[in-house]
């Protein structure tokens, strides 16, 4: 008698995501277990490299603005100094902190956002409103500085668009400062919890070894004690100017990515203060006017929130580039996902394809079908709901426990 | 009854469809359910599934492998359906259009019942773009 195969597969997404661009994922699973994951990506393609080519430098920026919401300023800063790494030029010192500021606001509300929506894949919906609430001073910061919530449109080769006002600093600074707070409370909440130490604990292990092998970025790279940051290795902008550090944490898992995460956030408050404090004093021009681009090719990084962007270009001395070409963080770290997922349960594939901040909204049109006959057995609700029951039963059982945790 | 207050007591059901956007028009449209705005309190709520929808909110350009998909999508809604064509990249393709992965705009594949541009558009003007399909359909109605 043959064996019987009794892999299933389960299609996550690809299209219609609840937030994030779409992906498709295909687990392959043996009753509770993943034996294998396969990824297929290409939903979200507009061409963006090829319309760069029909731009003038100044256009560019604009456009790889929209390569993502989420990183809308990580990709214009890649973008500028690649621009400016083409002429070998050098901006202005307060373009640079306003920069590193932006940057790293960003990086705040990016990283609150995921913590919102890896709360909702956990059944935590608290968890959810919460990091979104204190994600909205973080957005009024923006609207005051740039004047729009997302896209802010600030980074042009040379250096910025718009300054910073004197008398924003002090509502900014008190914006900044008041997220310490919520941040610390997160910090707190996630190393109290027991069901969450039980939900996130050993869960989705990426080793060492895996990141150096696979190129991880980012915090999941970080997580596994992979200390590699391009804000540190190579700086650009500010970053060499103001005091911070690297977190990184040694296990690997899901839990560790949430707290790398939270740590980085308020490593970016120290920078943002720092920044803030500087833009006080230093007042030396926020645009250098250049005006020609060299021939020659120039390549820029940004260590976005997931990882670091990567972007060359190419010119022949005319004001668009020949060549452009990106490299987003997602990339090097989906594949991470073969490591991370396989082996664990289907009621962990949510939140472990999340742990790196992917597009892991795809997971919203989750199906389970039988591989043998194509029924659908299982959709993208039940795979919530299992999730969520997951961490329900967790409760009663630390039931006792739970009742002392109050931050 | 006025007509504001009629919109705000049915509670419309908006299903997301995400055609190869940037994912800011999506976030803005999340941000809605959050604290700050909660539109669950006019009965505006978030489903999963397009059968159950009253309105479709599409964002983003549509490529050509989303395209087959929105189609689909839009064919498989319980009608009547409003379909809300969410920021620039929804209204007119943005600066996507001249790209070789873009085929037409969203008009060409199903009727567009409101625009609400912006790159991405407030969440109070989603909701005011809401708000403004709900009274001028009524208005239509009454006539
Ligand atoms: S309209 Fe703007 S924010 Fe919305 S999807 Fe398009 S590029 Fe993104």
């Amino acid at each position: 008698m043959t064996p019987v195969n009794r892999t299933q597969i389960i299609p996550i997404g690809p299209y219609h995501p609840l937030q994030e661009e779409p992906e498709f994922f295909k687990l392959h699973v043996d009753g509770e277990k993943v034996v294998k994951l396969e990824i297929e990506i290409g939903y979200n393609h507009r061409g963006i490299e090829k319309l760069a080519e029909g731009l003038t430098y100044d256009q560019v920026p604009f456009l790889v603005e929209r390569v993502c919401g989420i990183c809308s300023t990580s990709h214009p800063f890649a973008c500028v100094n690649a621009i400016e790494d083409v002429g070998g030029f050098d901006i202005p010192d307060r373009a640079k902190y306003i920069r590193t500021f932006i940057g790293e606001l960003e990086r705040i509300h990016s990283h609150l956002l995921w913590l919102g929506l890896a709360g909702h894949f956990l059944g935590y919906n608290t968890v959810w409103m919460w990091a979104w609430k204190y994600r909205e001073p973080v957005l009024d910061c923006f609207e005051l500085i740039t004047g729009n919530r997302n896209h802010y449109a600030m980074f042009k080769p040379g250096g910025v668009r718009r300054d910073i006002e004197d008398e924003d600093i002090p509502t900014a600074m008190r914006i900044v400062a008041g997220l310490e707070r919520p941040l610390l409370m997160f910090a707190k909440i996630a190393m109290a919890d027991p069901v969450l130490q039980a939900r996130l604990k050993n869960v989705g292990i990426l080793t060492y070894q895996d990141c150096v092998e696979l190129g991880a970025l980012g915090p999941t790279s970080r997580a596994s004690g992979v200390p590699w940051d391009v804000r540190k290795d190579h700086p650009y902008a500010a970053y060499d100017m103001v005091e911070w550090d690297v977190v990184t944490t040694e296990n690997g898992d899901v839990f560790d990515k949430v707290i790398v995460r939270v740590l980085e956030m308020l490593e970016s408050v120290k920078i943002c203060k720092q920044c803030l404090e500087k833009l006080r004093e230093v007042k030396d021009g926020i645009d250098a006017n250049y005006k020609e681009i060299p021939p020659g090719e120039g390549i820029g990084h940004h260590e976005a929130p997931r990882g670091e962007v990567f972007h060359y270009v190419r010119s022949d001395g005319s004001n668009r580039p020949v060549r452009y070409k990106i490299r987003a963080p997602s990339f090097m770290n989906v594949p991470t996902n073969n490591r991370a997922v396989v082996g664990y349960t289907v009621s962990d594939a949510t939140i472990t394809l999340a742990a790196i901040d992917p597009c892991y909204c795809c997971t919203e049109r989750t199906i389970v079908v039988d591989a043998d006959n194509g029924k659908q057995l299982m959709g993208w609700k039940e795979l919530l709901r299992l999730s969520q029951e997951k961490t329900r039963k967790l409760m009663e059982r630390y039931k006792s426990r739970m009742d002392r945790v109050w931050i | 009854m006025s007509l504001k207050i009629k919109a705000l007591t049915k509670s419309i059901w908006v299903f997301h469809l995400a055609a190869s956007p940037c994912n800011n028009c999506d976030i803005e449209i999340l941000d809605l359910l959050t604290p700050r705005f909660d539109i669950e309190r006019f009965g505006i709520q978030l489903v999963g599934s397009v059968r159950h929808a009253d309105a479709i909110l599409v964002t983003g350009s549509m490529n050509r492998k989303a395209r087959q998909r929105l189609k689909r999508v839009i064919a498989q809604a319980a009608k009547p359906c409003f379909v809300i064509a969410i920021g620039n990249c929804a209204c007119s393709m943005e600066m996507f259009g001249k790209s070789y992965n873009q085929m037409e705009c969203l008009d060409n594949v199903s009727e567009v019942h409101a625009y609400i541009a912006g790159c991405p558009p407030k969440p109070e003007a989603m909701i005011q773009g809401v708000v403004a399909l709900i009274q001028a359909q009524l208005a239509a109605l009454k006539k």
